[in-house]
C-alpha cells in the first residue's frame, strides 16, 4: 500500500543568493514512509532545498509541497505534521537539555513521553545540563530528540551523524530505522555514503544545485564497480566529446556516442564520477537533459552494438 | 523496510491549543530571564537599591519634593523597573536568540510568529508582576502610602511595557546579539540618568518639558499621577501609544528571524 500523495516534491526549484546559484532547476521526489538520503558535495544546494521544503525559504521558481501542502503558504497546517533536526544550535544557552525537550513536547498535541524518548536517544545523564555545557554529540541528540517529540509524519534530518562518535551513529542509525518502520518518512542530508547507503531506501544526488542521479543504493553502486550512465544533452555534444569525456573519467572508462545528443559511459562509477560527468558537462558547455545510471544490461548492450561507437 | 514495529513512532501529529502554546512559551521565557544572574540584577536588584538609596540621600542631595521622597520614587522605580525587562532584557535574550538559532527552531515548530510575541509578552508580564510585588514590598517597608488608581496603573504597566517591547525588539532585529546588549544597556543607564523615569520632570527643569515626550518620561510620570494623585495621565499613555507604534512599525520593518 502506497500512500498516493508524496511526501516531499520539489519541481523545477531555482534558488539565487546574489549572483551564486544554489539551487539550479531541482526536482525530485520522496514517498511517504521512507528513508530517503540526499546526498551531495558541500555546497551543492541540500539544505537549501530542505530549507525550502521546511518553510524557512520561499522558492524563487518552481514549487515545493510537503505532504501535498505549501510549507510558507500553509506552514500552520504543515508543521505540527513535521519535524525538523537542524544542524546546530536552536536552543537557549541557559536551557537544560530535558527543559528544552519538555517545552517542545508541551508545543504539541499528542508528545512522545519525554523520559522514553531521552532514554531511547541517550540523553538521560545530560538531562540537567545546560545546553552551552553539552558536547556536540549530546547536542546532536537533543536536536534529534527536539525533531522527534512532536510524533511527525516527515522528518528532515540535516547531517544527523556529523560528529558522533561510531557506537553513537549506529543507535542513530537503528533509530532512523525504527521510525520507517513506524510508518515516519525520512528525509535525510548527508555527505557520508556508507550513511546513504546503510539507511536509504533512495538516494538523489544532488551536485551544484542540480539533480545528477536517483537510485537506490543498489542501483546507484551496483557491487561497486561496473555500471552504465547514459548522458543526455540539450544540443549536440561539440567534436571529440566522447574522448574528452574518457579522459575526464580515467582510463578504465568506456565511451559510446549513441547519437548526436547522447553517451553511453561503461565502467566503475561511483557518486564522484556523475559529479565530473556534471562537471565535463558545464565545461563543455553543453546542458545535461538527463543523467541516468543503471546496470549494464541486455538493453544498453544491443545499443552499444547497434547505435554507438566505442571510444577507443 | 524491514525492522521491527514497535509503534513507539507511530505518527500522531497535532499543534496543542494556542493558548497552552503561548502560556508555555511565556512560562520558559520567564524562567530563563530569572534565572541569568544578570537580567535579575537589572530587573529586580537594582530597582531595589535605587528606590532604598534614593529615599535614603533624598535630603542629602537635597532633593526638595513637595511629597514624602518614598511616594515619589517608589512610582518611578516601578516605572524604572518596567523598562529594564520590556526593553533591556527583551532586546538582549532576542538578540540571544537569533544567533543562537532558537528563534529558528521555533520557526517549524506549531507554534506562529504570532504565538511566539505573545508568549514574549506574556514573560514580560510575569516577570514585571514579580517586580512590581518586590519593589512595592520594600517601598511600602520604607512607608510608602500611595493613593492608587487601578486602571491608570495596568494603563500604564501595559502601554509602557508595548513601547518599550516594540523599541527592544526593533534594537535586537538589527544589531547582532553583543551589540544589542551593548545598546541595550547603554541606552537603559542614559534613560535611568536623564530618562525623567526615577525623578519627575520636573526635577529636571527646563529640560523636563523635552524628556517628557521620552517614553521613560512619559511612562514615568504616568506611574507617578497613578500612585501619587490616583489620576489617569492621558497625554502621557498617548505618547506611550505612539512610540508604540512606532516601535512596532519599526520591528516590522527591521527585524529578521535570524
Amino acid at each position: 500500500m502506497v500512500p498516493a500523495i508524496p511526501a516531499v516534491s520539489v519541481d523545477g526549484l531555482v534558488m539565487r543568493y546574489g549572483d551564486k546559484l544554489a539551487v539550479d532547476g531541482l526536482s525530485l521526489t520522496v514517498e511517504q514512509q521512507t528513508i530517503t538520503a540526499v546526498l551531495g558535495p558541500n555546497g551543492a544546494g541540500k539544505t537549501t532545498t530542505l530549507e525550502t521544503c521546511e518553510g524557512y525559504r520561499t522558492p524563487q521558481q518552481g514549487s515545493v509541497r510537503v505532504l501535498g501542502l505549501d510549507p510558507v503558504r500553509q506552514r500552520t497546517e504543515l508543521h505540527p505534521r513535521i519535524g525538523v533536526m537542524l544542524q546546530g544550535g536552536g536552543a537557549w544557552s541557559g536551557v537544560r537539555a530535558m527543559e528544552m525537550l519538555r517545552h517542545m513536547a508541551k508545543l504539541h498535541a499528542h508528545p512522545l513521553d519525554v523520559d522514553v524518548l531521552a532514554e531511547r536517544i541517550g540523553l538521560g545523564d545530560c538531562g540537567r545540563t545546560p545546553y552551552r555545557r553539552l558536547s556536540g554529540g549530546q547536542q546532536q541528540r537533543l536536536a534529534l530528540a527536539l525533531a522527534l517529540v512532536g510524533r511527525p509524519e516527515v522528518v528532515f534530518v540535516d547531517e544527523p551523524t556529523a560528529g558522533m562518535d561510531p557506537a553513537v551513529r549506529r543507535t542513530t542509525w537503528e533509530l532512523l530505522e525504527e521510525l520507517r518502520s513506524d510508518g515516519v518518512t525520512v528525509v535525510l542530508t548527508t555527505h557520508y555514503m556508507d550513511e546513504a547507503e546503510h539507511l536509504a531506501d533512495m538516494i538523489h544526488i544532488i551536485d551544484r544545485g542540480r539533480l545528477v542521479a536517483s537510485g537506490t543504493p543498489l542501483e546507484l553502486t551496483r557491487g561497486g564497480t561496473v555500471t552504465t550512465i547514459r548522458l543526455v544533452v540539450t544540443q549536440p555534444f561539440p567534436a571529440g566529446a566522447p574522448d574528452s569525456l574518457r579522459e575526464a573519467l580515467g582510463p578504465e572508462t568506456v565511451v559510446a556516442q549513441l547519437d548526436a545528443v547522447s553517451l553511453l559511459v561503461t565502467g566503475p562509477a561511483d557518486a564522484s564520477t556523475l559529479a565530473k560527468v556534471s562537471r565535463w558537462c558545464d565545461e563543455q558547455g553543453v546542458l545535461p537533459e538527463s543523467l541516468t545510471l543503471g546496470q549494464r544490461n541486455l538493453e544498453d548492450v544491443f545499443l552499444d552494438l547497434t547505435g554507438g561507437e566505442l571510444t577507443p | 523496510m524491514t525492522g521491527p514495529t514497535t509503534g513507539t513512532f507511530t505518527p500522531m501529529p497535532g499543534a496543542a491549543p494556542l493558548p497552552r502554546m503561548v502560556l508555555a512559551q511565556a512560562g520558559m521565557e520567564a524562567r530563563l530571564m530569572l534565572r541569568n544572574g544578570e537580567q535579575l540584577l537589572l530587573a529586580v536588584v537594582i530597582p531595589a537599591i535605587v528606590l532604598v538609596g534614593g529615599v535614603q540621600g533624598a535630603d542629602r542631595i537635597g532633593l526638595d519634593f513637595s511629597r514624602p521622597a518614598v511616594d515619589v520614587l517608589t512610582p518611578g522605580v516601578l516605572a524604572l523597573a518596567i523598562m529594564s525587562t520590556a526593553f533591556t532584557s527583551l532586546a538582549i535574550a532576542t538578540g540571544f536568540e537569533r544567533r543562537y538559532g532558537v528563534i529558528k527552531r521555533l520557526g517549524t515548530s506549531p507554534l506562529s510568529r504570532t504565538g511566539l510575541l505573545a508568549g514574549k509578552v506574556g514573560a514580560l508580564l510575569l516577570v514585571e508582576v514579580l517586580q512590581v510585588a518586590v519593589i512595592s514590598g520594600v517601598g511600602l517597608a520604607m512607608g510608602w502610602s500611595p493613593r492608587v488608581d487601578v486602571v491608570a496603573v495596568l494603563l500604564s504597566l501595559v502601554l509602557g511595557t508595548a513601547a518599550f517591547a516594540g523599541l527592544g525588539l526593533a534594537l535586537a532585529g538589527s544589531l547582532r546579539a553583543e551589540a544589542t546588549l551593548a545598546a541595550a544597556n547603554l541606552v537603559y543607564l542614559l534613560l535611568l540618568a536623564g530618562g525623567a523615569v526615577v525623578l519627575p520632570t520636573s526635577a529636571y527643569g527646563d529640560f523636563g518639558e523635552v524628556v517628557r515626550w521620552l517614553p521613560s518620561g512619559a511612562l514615568g510620570n504616568a506611574m507617578r499621577d497613578a500612585l501619587l494623585d490616583s489620576a489617569v495621565a492621558w497625554r502621557e499613555l498617548a505618547v506611550l501609544v505612539g512610540w508604540a507604534v512606532g516601535g512596532a512599525v519599526l520591528t516590522a520593518r527591521t527585524f529578521t528571524w535570524e
